[in-house]
């Protein structure tokens, strides 16, 4: 638990969703309990990420799965090292998000890329634009319209965790699906 | 001494607390044969008790900071002479001291002085050097910092950097109400690490300080808009422009050496970066590569003709070359899977590189007519080297515990020095130019 305390003094907001990434070690039972604090249904401004609940009026089609009331696991895309393919686990919960937009004209959505630590950080910019640049794809094969995504790269500079281990880097690779831009 | 420079408001998130930590230098490396060499504490001639600051003690710490010479402690001193008659090179010979500094602070009128100081060579009994170095009460601080630099360049043959500067970034995180509130800075510090300067602070991410040939600006991107943009501001007036905000990523901006153009990394609509010129004057835009690669992180040739860059082109990152007029890119290093963020060293021929040294990621320098990879620092995640003005050391960030700190290494890699700050993460140092280029 002491390993836990220390990686929660450090969580970002977003780190709530820790239990769907792609290492499910220790963190696992702690970040849920964060989450009471952090909250799965807040929405994510912390850093400075625009949030959740921009849904349009009228909106249809949104599940936990995806669109704006998916749930924070839901929202959050992570790669391989100096990798920005999307891995296959997460077709269905990009196709949910795809299907939402493509229902729902109006709404609009941020993927914001992220790179773990490694290496050098413009680099890193650009694996994190390649990142969001990937989701991207993905959604707008779903049926999802250029006009609905935004891009942005945030490379190493907001790890969602703090710390130099294979754990932490692996929660750091990630793209984040931000609604309401 | 802890200005904070007057920005846009819009940057302006929080109000500074007072007192920002000045870095502390740690040699933590050196040479065997660093010289032995005494800076006598200097006289004072003037109104009041003393001269504004210890020119001796600031002298002697930039040169011991150097790896090169070993001050004096100065309770060891026999005698304590300010005059060249009162010099008795036995007791320093008997002490087995190579050079003697002594000298004295003389004040014309409050606020001005002169900084008179004569090198001697202890074994021979010899005047090397006699100097007089104006000082104002304001810049008191650099004009001892050129005293170290004309001392060094008489004893050593190399100019001193000891007046120039350092241009960082500090990430400061606080928890409030269950929330991480980030703070980031842009800091400009003397080459000690001390007179530090807060040029812009913002809660969303600053990153890659580049200085201006003539070391009056620095370009930087923020993100303070929630996206990535380029600003070029001025010191001294703390002025600023924003010269790149187009869709995509605006990053990795890179003087040209005649300070006329940016070279930049965009990502434009398509999401993938290539690299451009960005003329300041006319904002005509260049584009120099193309393709599904990852390019970024130029840097220029002195000649200012070829472009040195990172690209992913091979699969994992390595350096490329282009011409800065257009043209076909070379690939550049060859050594190893991970060679990226290139700086030219002053002299032309090496680049320094973050290259994966059996999975950790090192300052390296590659010899470009050899094409030899050499090894410099020692850490786990080094990254952004940055040349000294005048080729003998690399500053860099490396990383202790959790936080980020900078460190100094020689470029032959036998000097190695660390510069940790009491709080916050520090990062992307960039040594400036020369002072008065």
């Amino acid at each position: 638990m002491t390993k836990f305390k220390t990686i929660a003094a450090l969580l970002i907001v977003t780190l709530v969703t820790a239990c769907s990434g792609p290492s499910k070690s220790t963190v696992d039972e702690g970040a849920a309990g964060a989450a009471g604090a952090g909250g799965a249904a807040s929405s994510g401004v912390g850093a400075g990420g625009t949030g959740a609940g921009g849904a349009m009026g009228g909106a249809t089609g949104g599940s936990a799965l995806g669109g704006p009331g998916a749930s924070q696991e839901n929202r959050i895309i992570y790669f391989g090292y100096d990798e920005f393919a999307v891995k296959p686990e997460y077709d269905v919960i990009l196709q949910a998000h795809g299907k939402y937009l493509s229902a729902n004209p109006a709404a609009r959505v941020r993927l914001e890329g992220h790179a773990d630590e490694r290496g050098s950080r413009e680099y890193n910019i650009g694996l994190g634009e390649k990142r969001a640049q990937s989701v991207r794809n993905v959604l707008l094969l779903q049926g999802a319209v250029s006009d609905q995504i935004a891009t942005v790269s945030f490379g190493e500079e907001r790890p969602a965790v703090i710390g130099s281990d294979e754990e932490a880097w692996s929660l750091n690779r990630r793209v984040e699906i931000v609604y309401g831009q | 001494m802890h200005k904070l420079i007057p920005v846009l408001a819009a940057i302006l998130m929080l109000a500074a607390p007072p007192g920002q930590a000045e870095l502390q230098i740690q040699i933590t490396e050196g040479v065997d044969k660093a010289l032995p060499i005494a800076v006598v504490p200097f006289g004072w001639q003037g109104t009041g008790a003393a001269a504004p600051l210890d020119v001796a003690s600031v002298v002697a710490a930039d040169l011991a900071r150097s790896g090169r010479f070993d001050p004096m402690d100065r309770k060891d001193m026999l005698q304590r002479p300010t005059t060249g008659a009162d010099v008795d090179f036995g007791d320093w010979r008997m002490q087995s001291t190579d050079f003697l500094i002594i000298g004295r602070v003389v004040q014309s009128v409050p606020g001005q002085y002169e900084i008179q100081f004569q090198v001697f060579d202890v074994l021979r009994g010899e005047q090397l050097l006699s100097y007089r170095q104006p000082a104002t009460a304001a810049d008191f601080r650099r004009s001892c910092h050129r005293v170290a630099d004309v001392i060094y360049e008489k004893l050593t043959g190399i100019r001193g950097v000891f007046s120039t500067r350092i241009a960082y970034v500090t990430v400061s995180r606080s928890q409030a109400q269950g929330q991480v509130n980030s703070n980031y800075r842009l800091v400009v510090a003397d080459a000690d690490g001390q007179n530090v300067r807060i040029m812009v602070e913002s809660r969303q991410p600053i990153m890659s300080p580049a200085w201006s040939p003539d070391g009056r600006k620095i370009a930087y991107v923020s993100f303070e808009a929630n996206r990535s943009e380029i600003y070029v501001q001025d010191l001294r007036s703390g002025s600023r422009k924003r010269v790149s905000a187009r869709p995509g990523v605006n990053g990795a901006p890179a003087w040209s050496p005649d300070g006329q153009r940016l070279a930049v990394a965009l990502s434009q609509q398509d999401g993938n970066l290539d690299i451009y010129t960005l003329d300041l004057t006319t904002q005509v835009l260049t584009r120099l590569t193309s393709g599904s690669a990852i390019d970024t992180e130029p840097t220029w040739s002195l000649d200012g003709q070829q472009i040195y860059f990172t690209s992913d082109a091979a699969g994992g990152p390595q350096v490329y070359r282009v011409p800065a007029e257009g043209g076909s890119a070379r690939r550049v290093t060859f050594e190893g899977s991970y060679n990226a963020r290139p700086r030219m060293a002053p002299d032309g021929k090496e680049l320094a590189v973050v290259h994966n040294d059996r999975g950790n990621y090192r300052i390296a320098l590659v010899d470009l007519a050899r094409s030899t990879t050499q090894v410099l620092s020692d850490g786990r995640l080094d990254e952004s080297p940055s040349f000294a003005p005048n080729g003998e050391m690399l500053i860099y960030a490396t990383q202790e515990g959790t936080r980020g700190v900078l460190a100094t290494v020689s470029a032959n890699g036998r000097i190695k020095t660390r510069i940790p700050e009491l709080d916050g993460d520090v990062r992307e140092p960039a040594w400036s130019p020369f002072a008065d280029k």
